[in-house]
């Protein structure tokens, strides 16, 4: 049985170990040069930051997963810096191109998609300047590249990884000169009792914020961003405190972020059936508890799979493998396959809770002025994504084929969830009646001679 | 932009070019960070006349950094490794 696995973060890794041990030598694909996902990401060849410097409280989990990373490679047919661009499920191939020029077939007889997430992103009049970034691009910058944003920075958005970032940040002496928190205090509070289901993650979190505001870093709760001003270049936030009060935070940088999306395109090309998952707010491919996708072969584990975190992750990367396994007529380790589930089952309550602490401001996207850039990689305003719904645009592909928001090279990654808000208000329709923009291949921008054979 | 290196600055130093002139990064800079910490105002021109752009998700998801580098053609900047003796256009 060949067996392909896309993706070598955390859940691709715990996947991969359950086929080895079952004697599956699968072909293992991941985009970057190196496995270990964006949480656990390593910086380049000729860093030596400790574990301890670079993960913090997660240190110990990144090692392990590094180690055994570094240990399965070996044993699969490892395919570092691969981009798989397109899927044709009816044929069981992969498209794949490696270092963006040599291209290459996979034939699968299963598939497991670990595909991860990004940042979900409400725009904000000023987002496209140089400046600023994801919140996720900055914490990426500082642990994969040493590298600050900026030497006074404002962190803008709401979710665990807004303090994260914003505390190491501080400690790397780069400290936050605003952390706008669109959240308000008592919304995190009413979420408290859920977030106990893991209480060393929240008591983690509280940390983080009693930590920033012992080095006296701002925080403002319940805010609003309304601009980033800058000629050319980041100068200023502007916002809104909750009493409506303005200011106006000098700063060189900006990071925004609201929680995380899936990054699900190949999910899609796979052919399998996406649902809006209202907690969540963001669109995910169908899978049972256990990753299976609807689409006989197709598996599914990780964020790409619905958003639950590095921890998460892990288990159900191993949970996807143990599931392809029994369907493929193979014994499994059933009082390991008990563990995972028993822990997918409590961490399933801790993410609802995270979700009621951290809700996506979708009040923020709807209310986008219309000279705001909605699309950055097409530069297509929320006005003129407005006027496609006036021209009678019912959902989201629609709207992108009249306006070109989500057209660009981005392929709506980026805009996709907040043009969806702005059209939903636009129509007076539940945002999940706006759709989603389908994904299509190349899932990222091919050489022009590689797709012409 | 002022992107600032906070912690392991001290690597070895290389050499590339950008639009013809020598930019000095450090050994396991990428593209997008080299760029940025020089002091560049940015790494490509919006073709929609909105100023430069210089990135966004530092991740390769949303294809705002795109540089070309000779004998590889466009790339993006936050994804590729510096090398001593690149050469790389802006546009």
């Amino acid at each position: 049985m060949r067996v392909a696995v896309v993706g070598a973060g955390p859940a691709g890794v715990r996947a991969v170990e359950q086929l080895l041990r079952a004697g599956i030598e699968p072909a293992w694909i991941e985009e970057a040069p190196d496995g270990g996902g964006r949480i656990y990401q390593r910086p380049p060849p000729g860093f030596a930051r400790s574990h301890r410097a670079l993960y913090g409280a997660d240190a110990k989990r990144a090692q392990a997963l590094h180690a055994t990373l570094d240990a399965l490679k070996p044993r699969t047919d490892w395919r570092p810096e691969t981009l798989v661009w397109n899927i044709r499920p009816r044929d069981g191939v992969l498209d794949v191109v490696t270092r963006g020029t040599r291209p290459g077939e996979i034939r699968f007889d299963a598939l497991i998609l670990c595909t991860g997430a990004m940042d979900r992103i409400v725009p904000v009049p000023g987002w496209t300047m140089p400046g600023v970034t994801t919140l996720g691009g900055a914490q990426i910058a500082l642990k994969a590249q040493g590298a600050a944003i900026g030497a006074r920075p404002v962190f803008v958005g709401t979710g665990p990884l807004l303090w994260l970032a914003a505390l190491q940040y501080a400690k790397a002496g780069a400290s936050p000169a605003l952390v706008l928190d669109t959240t308000s205090f008592l919304t995190k509070l009413l979420a408290t009792p859920g977030l106990l289901w893991n209480t060393p993650t929240f008591l983690r979190g509280l940390r983080y914020t009693a930590a920033l505001r012992a080095r006296g870093v701002t925080i403002a709760e319940d805010a609003t961003p309304l601009a980033i001003e800058g000629e050319g270049k980041v100068a200023a936030l502007r916002w809104r405190d909750s009493g409506w009060r303005e200011h106006v935070a000098p700063c060189d940088a900006v990071a925004l972020g609201w929680g995380l999306k899936p990054e699900a395109q190949l999910a899609d090309l796979a052919g399998v059936p996406f649902r809006f998952d209202a907690a969540q707010h963001n669109w995910v491919p169908e899978r049972d508890a256990a990753g299976r996708s609807p689409v006989p072969g197709v598996y599914l584990a990780g964020d790409g799979a619905g958003i639950g975190g590095a921890e998460v992750a892990e288990h159900a990367g191993a949970r996807a493998a143990l599931a392809l396994l029994e369907d493929h007529g193979r014994s499994v380790d059933l009082a390991l396959r008990g563990h995972l589930d028993g822990r997918l089952r409590t961490e399933a309550r801790f993410r609802a809770a995270l979700e009621r602490a951290f809700p996506f401001p979708a009040h923020l996207a709807r209310r986008m002025a219309d000279a705001t850039i909605l699309c950055r990689c097409e530069s297509v305003t929320a006005g003129e994504l407005r006027e496609a719904a006036r021209l009678g645009a019912p959902e989201v592909n629609r709207a992108k084929a009249l306006s070109r928001v989500g057209m660009g090279r981005c392929q709506g990654r980026v805009c996709g969830p907040p043009a969806a808000e702005v059209l939903s208000e636009a129509l007076g329709i539940p945002v999940e009646q706006a759709g989603r923009l389908r994904g299509q291949p190349p899932v990222k921008p091919l050489p022009m001679p590689m797709v012409a054979p | 932009m002022t992107v600032v290196r906070v912690l392991e600055a001290d690597r070895p130093r290389i050499v590339l070019a950008v639009d013809g002139v020598p930019l000095e990064a450090r050994q396991g800079d990428t593209l997008l960070t080299a760029l940025l910490v020089a002091g560049l105002d940015g790494v490509r021109t919006s073709e929609f006349g909105d100023g430069q752009r210089a990135g966004f998700c530092w991740m390769g998801a949303c294809q705002d950094c795109w540089v070309l580098l000779e004998g590889r053609g466009v790339v993006r900047a936050c994804t590729t490794l510096a090398e001593e003796g690149m050469r790389v256009t802006r546009r």
